[in-house]
């Protein structure tokens, strides 16, 4: 259940004065199982570009492959495709309409079209998962706190079964608290179900916690593609187009650039406790 | 000159049930006190749903306490009287830019406020010209705002309320919606105004490496004011500000767990060159 974009181009507002090149030549490929992490600044293509995954806007030129098929070609069912490919949006809560919180997120599997059973043994499961209280099941969406209501929200596309998640900026507006919580979901959810996980964050400490891969965005382009250890190295051209590393890994720079001998490829607090304690050691 | 001051401020609202009668109360600020001198920067951390917000509300008189006094710049918010006073006093800047700009054009959002307070035509312009000035955004006077990044329109919502010439600017999570180098050009922006005009600064934030450069921070937990101190006071408590579900920053977390490991280096670090300094000495 792989993704893959075949050098996508895709294009706001063609002709008119505000024409602007979203995504410039992208390819990559995501395979089933991987936790990735997308950053870029305010308006570098991130948005658009996992719009493309599940098909919600078509490339002007190149493909999309889901499990290897085109998703492009006449016929394919897109339906089927935005079941798999789960899109959570940014401020998911303000999409909670429902009465109560199991109905709202009955929505997606009572729209594929399931049996009313198990539209509801799903939405249970999907509750169960983001780790939401069932006390709360029957209660309105809208009294729920801000961490609750994302989860609840989350849930409504996980009731779905998508096999590839992807969540945009799934943290903003939540406190230090809510945002581990949430976080940690999503890494037991990846753990326990192999689900593929595509995470767009502004934070580069939380990405850098949690992501096996990052995809870096820019004007467009795809700029750079790795391990976080890889990417981090590259903080510099990071910090030229809005972006920076973890503060941990300016410590580490620091603390060479004053002779001490650490590694510097390091991006979390644990990673560069125990990089210190080896060298002051040594 | 206190800026601010509230005492025992209590804030309580009705909770209504589908038909929309009355079933009880809720207390959301329960007998807070802060005081803020004019020109300091203060922080107010909480976890959402901590009152931090329903605070802030309460510095412009968009709320009014239910008990207890706010004063601002030594005006009590509960005398409609001088609701213009407040708020020409104390200046709020929101989460999400978009919603707090309204203008087509950059000068004419960020000349709507004074326009509305009635200043002067040529003395708006001059306001206009000033704040945009003071966030680094004169040359986009005349560009379209919806064209602009995150941070540059909150600098854009900064500037407007610049325009009102308040002594005191409040903002609650500006940075929220901000890549990291959006969130930067606002702080230092706001460290500026400090500096050149004595500006009184509260900042609401969940970002904690925010407010380290605070003169005061101040904690929100169930309504109330749970911890009061400076920056090192406050972060050096990790244990107990992990309870109100926060953190510390990343630099003073990772100094944090060197300690625990057994290294000597002193209790609440904030900043990046201290560490570095610590471990120098230790090496």
């Amino acid at each position: 259940m792989s993704i893959k974009l075949e050098h996508v181009n895709y294009v706001y507002g063609a002709g008119t004065a505000y024409e602007k090149q979203a995504l410039r030549d992208v390819s990559l490929e995501i395979p089933q199982g991987q936790f990735v992490g997308i950053i870029g600044h305010t308006g570098s293509g991130k948005s658009t570009l996992i719009q493309h995954l599940n098909g919600l806007v078509k490339a002007d030129s190149g493909a999309v492959y889901f499990n290897r098929e085109n998703i492009y070609v006449d016929g394919y069912d897109m339906k089927g495709l935005r079941g798999q490919v789960g899109l959570v949006f940014q401020y998911p809560e303000y999409q909670l309409f429902e009465e109560d919180v199991l109905s709202d997120v009955c929505f997606g599997p009572k729209n594929q079209g399931l049996p009313k059973e198990e539209c509801e043994k799903r939405a249970r499961e999907a509750l169960e998962l983001v780790g939401f209280p069932e006390k709360y099941y029957h209660q309105s969406p809208f009294e729920l706190s801000g961490g609750q209501k994302r989860r609840a929200a989350i849930a409504g596309v996980l009731a779905m079964k998508p096999k590839v998640l992807v969540l945009d900026e799934p943290t903003a507006g939540l406190d230090p608290a809510g945002r581990d919580d949430i976080l940690d979901q999503v890494k037991y959810l990846h753990d326990q179900t192999g689900m593929t996980v595509v995470l767009v964050s502004h934070s580069m400490e939380d990405v850098a916690r949690y992501v096996q891969r990052i995809i870096v965005m820019n004007k467009g382009e795809k700029m750079l593609d790795g391990t976080p250890k890889e990417v981090f190295a590259h903080y510099k051209e990071l910090e030229a187009v809005g972006l920076a590393a973890p503060q941990v890994t300016y410590v580490m720079h620091d603390l060479k650039a004053r002779g001490i001998r650490v590694e510097t490829m390091v991006t979390t607090v644990e990673e560069a406790a125990a990089e210190i304690l080896r060298v002051l050691k040594a | 000159m206190e800026m601010i001051r509230a005492r025992e401020l209590v804030y309580e609202y009705e909770q209504r049930d589908d038909e929309g009668n009355v079933v009880g109360m809720n207390r959301a600020l329960d007998e807070v006190g802060l005081d803020v001198r004019q020109g300091q920067f203060v922080a107010i951390l909480g976890h959402n749903g901590s009152g931090k917000s329903t605070l802030a509300k309460h510095m412009n008189a968009i709320l009014v306490p239910s008990g207890g006094t706010m004063w601002v710049n030594g005006r009590d918010t509960r005398d409609s009287g001088e609701l213009v006073n407040v708020r020409r006093s104390a200046g709020m800047v929101f989460q999400n830019p978009d919603n707090q700009i309204i203008g087509t054009v950059v000068e004419e959002d960020v000349g709507f406020g004074p326009e509305n307070l009635g200043v002067p035509t040529g003395e708006i312009w001059r306001r206009v010209e000033d704040g945009l000035r003071a966030v680094g955004m004169i040359e986009y006077r005349a560009h379209s705002p919806n064209k602009l990044s995150g941070g540059q329109k909150q600098r854009v919502a900064i500037a407007g309320v610049l325009a009102m010439e308040p002594e005191c600017i409040v903002l609650d999570e500006p940075t929220a919606m901000l890549d990291p180098v959006g969130r930067k050009e606002v702080l230092r922006t706001v460290q500026e105004l400090r500096k050149r005009k004595n500006v009184t600064v509260i900042l609401i934030t969940h970002y904690m490496e925010e407010a380290i450069d605070a003169d005061a921070i101040y904690v929100m937990e169930g309504g109330r004011v749970v911890m009061q101190g400076t920056p090192r006071e406050i972060f050096g408590r990790v244990d107990e500000l992990k309870r109100y579900r926060l953190d510390v920053p990343q630099v003073t977390m990772l100094a944090e767990e060197l300690r625990r490991r057994g290294l000597d280096v002193p209790c609440g670090i904030l900043r990046r060159e201290e560490l570095v300094e610590a471990i120098c000495r230790l090496s």
